[in-house]
């Protein structure tokens, strides 16, 4: 259970003695029940408080962390049930089944970019059907990417030859379940890697981790092994609410396998919003993965923030003065829809990025925060002037009304409007723009 | 010792809407189709039934678009040229329900000659949308309305600036109107009470949210979705309406769906990634909490159906 500010005041010493930096016990107290200090700074707490404390302090859903042979995968430490309470923090981690090393690198090299942010694969789930395979199939994976693997396999034997083929990492291993839990976590425990726990009910999920934990397992991972959409939504749901209500059977991140799912597709797109930490597909597909990878960006962004750029003047294929200037606003979204249209057109332009609090063109323009105004200001502190010997600026087809207006504070500059949508901006430059 | 299941108590509901009336309700439909009702969050049948299928409706336009992608061109055909050949198409590949949108070239008696059409052509309720310019709309709704008398149409986009006249010809003709707002709980709550105040049956509302494309705004209509949802389970009354979200407009849009040439190759496949865009966008919107979903793809309506069939199974 979270304890209360004034419940952590009563387990510390009250002594006022201020070497934790705080004037008080009770202001030391407060700041540890908002997780904004960490209980070691006071030198003074009782060992049997000190762990009470600990535990309660402790975050609801467990970080687990896999590591490759280079990077990490983490799950967990989320704090809500739906985004907009406050954010969700760590992205699920994507996974590809494989049996064997065909196609590993491939995958492994995948890149995707989305609005200026580079995505890829997170690692490889191996699979094999004796040790000697596991052996073979881990060593051939490895040498074809370092990332982080998970060993999927209900026999300890085979799970133990994927381990012993990756000194030094932690994969995670699926996994333990009612009849082999026993010896899997003993070699969980040994390698110190995180352990995947499977049952089909939240009874039995929790009765597994609480035995496991009591061998000395902490970093476990639940497979609820859900059969179809509305079952798995209820089970993530239960969990989640369950582990946010500090029950510590079931306070660790979920592994969804969409891989058997009749729509792999839609199994992950709702394993990504609802709750998964780990999400493994059957095969490298790039147009399945690049929808997943902008829906898991796009739940995992801060709902207070919009992602944004810098506002300022981008040069866009070297350009010369003559070559056109372009208005927008840095709004991420609006300025890649932009920039990538212009860069790919081979075009020359100079792009000027307003300061629109990072809004689209639209609403900003709708919020006040993309007017002739804010666009003058623009063109002035960026020198635009000094860089283009033809003063004339593109207006986004959607605020063609600004026209005027703009006219009136940039008197000297021909002003234009552009098409509504970017994808109509190369050809407009071509043949407009002359 | 077996876990106790924490279980939200709500005492809001969401309104339950009748779409389209029969013969029997003075119009000419093959059925009433219901949606709305639900008294959780979505789908958590643990908590509460959840009373009504959300409904897949088909996008459908008055003249042929020459905007749409081609993958649409082609998987419509022929069909697209006519809207009720369109209609037919539309029922055949799964709709449970018709979006006739209209165009800036429709004048008002192309738009009931559409709206007339596709009526006979199809047994399914119909809505019908305007352009999306608030005078233009209007005209062609006034005429829609009053040529479709007692259809129980869904009558649209019925925003804050043009609220007044379809909502008045939704009285008068007893159709319903879809109230549309920009992604905010206070500006969705605000037109509700106007167009109540006016005098429409609350159960002739069905809210939109308006919503962006997986890439384009998702996130915002997913969280303002869910915001509304858990408002009207918190008892507020003016939220308290079925949702229609219209997926296939947005996720058309979208360049990944759109262009099949001079992208990156790391798009993968032009047709079944354009098809994931409007699949992805609409099973997560489904989940936020829509109950009429509005697609473009028959594949898209094969799958999501599917989808929607697993989501209602406990
Ligand atoms: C997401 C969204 C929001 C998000 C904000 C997202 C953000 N960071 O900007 C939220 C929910 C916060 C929001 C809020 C509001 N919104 Co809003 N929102 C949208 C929505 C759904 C999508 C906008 C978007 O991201 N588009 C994608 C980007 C890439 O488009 P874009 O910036 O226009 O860029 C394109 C083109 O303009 C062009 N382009 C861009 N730059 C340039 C430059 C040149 C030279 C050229 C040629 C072309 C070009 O290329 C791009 C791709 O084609 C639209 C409706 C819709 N479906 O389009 C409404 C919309 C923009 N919002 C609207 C409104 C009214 C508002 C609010 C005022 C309402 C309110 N809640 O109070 C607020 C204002 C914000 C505030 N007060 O803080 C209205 C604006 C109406 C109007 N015509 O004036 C819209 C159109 C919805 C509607 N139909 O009513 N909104
Ligand atoms: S160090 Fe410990 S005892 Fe001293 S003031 Fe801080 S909390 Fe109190």
């Amino acid at each position: 259970m979270a304890l209360s500010g004034i419940q952590i005041y009563k387990m510390l010493p009250q002594t006022n003695c201020k070497e934790c930096g705080f004037p008080t016990c009770l202001a030391f107290a407060m700041k540890l029940a908002a997780k904004q200090v960490e209980l070691s700074a006071c030198p003074y707490v009782t060992e049997a408080n000190k762990a009470q404390l600990a535990e309660s302090s402790a975050p609801p859903i467990r970080l687990v962390t896999l590591t490759g042979a280079a990077g990490e995968v983490k799950a967990g430490n989320e704090v809500c049930l739906f985004r907009h309470e406050k954010t969700f923090y760590n992205k699920p981690g994507l996974f590809i089944r494989v049996k064997s090393a065909a196609g590993v690198a491939e995958a492994d090299s995948y890149k995707v970019n989305y609005v200026g942010m580079d995505f890829s694969v997170d690692g490889f789930a191996v699979e094999a059907d004796s040790p000697a395979a596991m052996t073979e199939t881990v060593k051939a994976v490895r040498g074809a990417t370092k990332r982080p693997l998970i060993l999927l396999s209900k026999n300890p034997d085979i799970l133990a030859a994927g381990l012993a083929a990756l000194p030094g990492e932690k994969p995670l291993l699926c996994g333990a379940d009612a009849s082999n839990w026993e010896k899997v976590a003993e070699l969980a425990k040994t390698a110190g890697a995180p352990l995947a726990v499977s049952a089909d009910t939240i009874d039995s999920l929790a009765d597994l981790t609480e035995k496991i934990k009591a061998k000395g397992v902490e970093d476990l991972v639940l497979d609820p092994q859900a059969t179809h959409l509305g079952k798995s939504l209820a089970l993530g749901t239960q969990i989640r609410r369950l582990a946010l209500k500090n029950n510590r059977a079931v306070g660790f991140p979920l592994i969804a396998f969409p891989c058997n799912a009749a729509d792999e597709l839609i199994a992950a797109s709702q394993a990504i919003s609802k709750y998964a930490g780990f999400v493994v597909l059957s095969e490298f597909k790039p147009e399945l993965l690049y929808a997943l990878l902008v829906l898991r960006e796009n739940i995992y962004t801060d709902p207070q923030k919009p992602i944004q750029v810098q506002p300022g003047i981008y040069e866009i294929n070297s350009p010369r003065p003559e070559s056109p200037v372009l208005i927008t606003t840095n709004f991420s979204i609006t300025y890649f829809a932009v920039a990538n249209e212009v860069e790919g057109s081979g075009l020359p332009a100079w792009l000027v990025v307003t300061d629109a609090e990072g809004m689209s063109v639209l609403t900003a323009w709708a919020a006040g925060k993309f007017d002739a105004e804010r666009i003058a200001k623009a063109i002035k502190t960026f020198n635009v002037a000094d860089k283009v010997s033809k003063k004339r600026v593109v207006l986004p087809g959607h605020v063609a009304v600004l026209s005027g207006e703009l006219e009136a504070e940039l008197p000297d500059w021909e002003i234009r409007v552009g098409p509504r949508e970017a994808v109509d901006l190369p050809a407009f430059m071509k043949t407009a723009l002359n | 010792m077996p876990i106790e299941i924490p279980k939200d108590k709500w005492n809001g509901k969401v309104r339950t809407i009748n779409l389209g009336a029969t013969a029997a309700e003075g119009g000419t439909r093959a059925k009433v189709i219901t949606v709305g009702g639900e008294t959780s969050m979505p789908y958590l049948h643990f908590e509460a039934p959840t009373p009504n299928t959300p409904l897949i409706a088909v996008e459908i336009k008055s003249r042929k678009p020459t905007d749409w992608s081609p993958l649409l061109a082609e998987a419509w055909g022929e069909a697209m040229n006519n809207p009720a050949a369109w209609a037919k198409a539309a029922e055949a590949a799964g709709a449970e329900m018709l979006i006739l949108w209209l165009t800036l070239e429709d004048t008002p008696a192309d738009a009931v000659s559409a709206v007339k059409a596709v009526l006979a052509a199809s047994g399914l309720p119909l809505a019908v949308f305007g352009p999306g310019q608030a005078e233009k709309d209007n005209d062609l709704m006034v005429a829609v309305a009053e040529a479709a008398k007692g259809e129980r149409l869904l009558l649209g986009i019925c925003e804050d600036k043009n609220y007044r006249t379809i909502v008045a010809t939704a009285m008068a003709n007893g159709h319903l109107v879809n109230a549309r707002t920009p992604m905010d709980v206070n500006l969705a709550k605000q037109l509700n009470i106007l167009i109540t105040d006016m005098g429409l049956p609350a159960d002739r509302i069905i809210m939109d949210p308006t919503v962006g494309a997986l890439g384009y705004g998702i996130e915002y209509g997913y969280s303002v979705m869910e915001r509304l949802r858990l408002a009207a389970l918190q008892g507020d009354s003016m939220t308290q309406f079925p949702m229609l979200v219209t997926v296939g407009f947005e996720a058309w849009k979208a360049k990944e769906s759109k262009v099949g040439e001079g992208v990156p190759a790391s798009w993968g496949k032009w047709e079944a990634r354009a098809i994931n865009w409007e699949i992805t966008t609409a099973t997560a919107l489904i989940e936020s909490g829509a109950s009429i979903v509005v697609l473009r793809h028959p594949e898209s309506v094969k799958r999501v159906k599917a989808a929607i069939s697993e989501l209602m199974t406990a």
